[in-house]
């Protein structure tokens, strides 16, 4: 087991060093870091005194070896645009994505769950195929237009929920939190099913041919043959069971979550790092765009690890495989 | 995969009759005829191929052409005519007069061609190294699927997005117009290779051992010989499954990127181009601008995504 333990963090290192590669060459070679110090009448002698300062004149490894120690002290430079340090930035805005990736990975877990073990008690009822269908649909859409089609449906047809923006937010400080008024609990609404749906869809067709195939087993059988009632075979020996995969599932989903938030938040304007990132993007803000880069590896990175060392936890098959390697 | 076997060594100099008869007899054929979910999805596919294709011939109205429009013809609902010009507008008009039924024409097909691209962009390069790192084994292996791990565990769209920003930090903005179509294309190229690059090598450890690439290498055939005649073709099963459902992927990711602001600029615009400026007017009141664009993206993605569907059962030996 503890082999199995070094051997992953191992990995998650390997692969951080490869983001943070990558996010110091876009820094360093794509962008120019004397851009935001100089204007036009600074000299020559000025600009080069300016980049000895700033260290750009070291070998690249001195400067890739700063470039992580400076990461790992939350400084990721100045932007270009907004002139701000880019940390400060981005931990304004973290909270709003945080939130809205929690909403919507509840709302995928709370409906999606549900749907799948109807569907896969009873896959030939006429619900459980509606659910089927409406499930091929929800993959189909792109994220953007299942976004528009919830505003024009609740926004603009009825006036129900508001179209855009994060509103009631109340500041804590440390963190702004959007949970603690109904204004704020109603403009989370349209964004997080917007964001949570593919995840839903993803978790109901998993539970469902998991129940499935559950039901088919021997254990399950004889379950119901010693006699024991329909709730306790389904749930208590059944559900359980399927719930392993859709935790692992659910885990790394969250990576791709806070990744796709960039299409939900600029479809509602929401102010989180996605719509940040966008912004950086288009307006070729190099700094912002790697400290989003190292952040969101971090984020997957750290995900995945927590994930398959619970799912070790969980299945000592996978444990085993890791001594005998 | 048996109608690949089936087909004789090409010395025998087949003629078209005889490729045909061959067509017909093979099971993919035969999966084909039975289902109506193949058949019905791959007319709608050839129609907006087609569609996209002749654009200049079918389209009513020259739609990117400023000559073209009237501005009197601005915001026609659908099947209404427009006031300047008193053309039918079947499917309405923007504000600048534009017809949207012929804006489709040529937006599906900047979409189709940027989709393709891309699909084969990525094909070939993970094709490529999927052979060379399944064939080659040792360290070159352990690097490109070190390399395709790491992709793997990121979304497409979010890799698309960087090599999107990097390219417009490196191309002078004066030039951006004329090369965003081939940004997109390797944008997306590049986010989707690892998957075929896996496929590819797993399928290439199996076939490495077997008899024939040994007599192939004992007759002195190259390295790239044999990857390239003997090998590739028994592993393009899988990849041409994974290469349509990329395709419904790819253009769902156009479309995506074009909707964000960061795709193809608005003087060529793709379906995804077409919906951004849709959206606009959504609020006050004028549907039919995004809706068709819409429409027409959801059925092209769906049609591709059924046609990947069959492909991959018709293809799979463990269901027949």
């Amino acid at each position: 087991m503890l082999a199995f333990i070094l051997r992953r963090i191992g990995q998650a290192i390997l692969v951080l060093l490869t983001v943070a590669l990558i996010s110091f060459s876009l820094f360093r070679f794509v962008g120019d870091p004397t851009q935001q110090m100089t204007s036009q009448d600074t000299t020559l002698e000025e600009r080069l005194q300016i980049r000895k300062n700033l260290g750009l004149d070291d070998p690249v490894v001195v400067q890739f070896a700063r470039f992580i120690g400076n990461a790992a002290r939350f400084d990721f430079g100045v932007s270009y645009q907004n002139r701000q340090p880019v940390a400060k930035l981005i931990g304004d805005r973290f909270p709003a994505t945080m939130e809205l990736a929690f909403a919507s990975a509840m709302f995928a877990l709370l409906v999606g769950i549900p749907m799948g073990v109807y569907a896969g008690l009873k896959p030939n009822s006429w619900l459980a195929r509606l659910f089927q269908t409406v499930s091929l649909v929800g993959i189909s859409l792109p994220t953007f237009l299942i976004g528009i089609l919830l505003i024009f449906i609740f926004s603009v047809s009825f006036g129900l929920l508001p179209s855009f923006g994060r509103q009631g937010v109340i500041n804590l400080g440390f963190w702004s939190t959007g949970f603690l008024t109904w204004e704020g609990i109603r403009s989370l609404i349209l964004p997080s099913i917007t964001l949570g749906l593919f995840q839903m869809t993803l978790i109901m067709r998993l539970v469902r041919s998991e129940m499935m195939e559950v039901l088919r087993t021997d254990y399950v059988k004889f379950a119901k043959a010693r006699g024991l009632t329909p709730r306790a075979v389904n749930y208590r020996h059944a559900l359980k069971n399927t719930l392993i995969p859709v935790i692992t599932i659910t885990g790394l989903q969250l990576g791709s979550i806070i990744a796709f938030a960039i299409i939900t938040e600029t479809v509602f304007q929401w102010p989180g790092m996605g719509l940040m990132f966008l912004q950086a993007v288009q307006t070729v803000d190099i700094p912002i765009m790697s400290a989003y880069l190292l952040l969101v590896a971090t984020l997957f990175v750290l995900i995945n690890l927590i994930v398959d060392l619970l799912y070790a936890l969980v299945d000592p098959r996978i444990r085993l495989s890791g001594k005998a390697a | 995969m048996s109608h690949l076997a089936a087909t004789p060594p090409p010395r025998l100099k087949l003629t078209l009759k005889d490729r045909v008869a061959i067509w017909r007899d093979s099971d993919l054929w035969l999966s084909f005829k039975a289902s109506p979910v193949a058949i019905l999805s791959t007319a709608v596919t050839l129609l907006i191929v087609i569609a996209a294709i002749f654009a200049d011939v079918l389209a009513p109205q020259n739609a990117f052409d400023p000559v073209a429009l009237n501005l009197l013809d601005g915001f026609a609902h659908p099947m209404e005519r427009g006031m300047g010009s008193s053309m039918l507008f079947v499917m309405g008009s923007d504000e600048q007069g534009r017809d949207i039924f012929s804006a489709l024409f040529y937006g599906t097909r900047l979409s189709l061609l940027v989709g393709v691209a891309s699909v084969i962009f990525s094909m070939v390069l993970g094709i490529g190294l999927g052979l060379i790192a399944g064939y080659r084994g040792g360290k070159i292996e352990m690097l490109i699927m070190r390399v395709a791990d790491i992709q793997l565990s990121f979304p497409a769209i979010l890799i698309a997005l960087l090599i999107f920003g990097v390219a417009r930090g490196l191309i002078p903005p004066q030039q951006y117009e004329t090369t965003a179509v081939f940004v997109i294309i390797i944008a997306i190229g590049l986010s989707n290779w690892a998957q075929h690059a896996r496929t590819v090598r797993a399928s290439t450890l199996v076939e490495r051992n077997k008899e024939y690439v040994q007599a192939a290498r004992l007759m002195g055939i190259s390295g790239f010989g044999i990857m390239a005649r003997h090998v590739l073709p028994n592993v393009m099963g899988p990849v041409l499954v994974i290469a349509t459902i990329n395709l419904a992927l790819a253009i769902i990711e156009e479309a995506t990127l074009s909707f964000l602001g960061v795709g193809l600029p608005i003087t060529q615009p793709s379906l995804g181009t077409l919906i951004r400026s849709g959206q606009k007017y959504l609020l006050s009141g004028e549907w039919w601008i995004l809706l068709f664009p819409a429409m027409i993206l959801v059925i092209l993605a769906l049609a591709i995504n059924l046609l990947g569907d069959w492909l991959r059962d018709a293809l799979n030996p463990k269901l027949r």
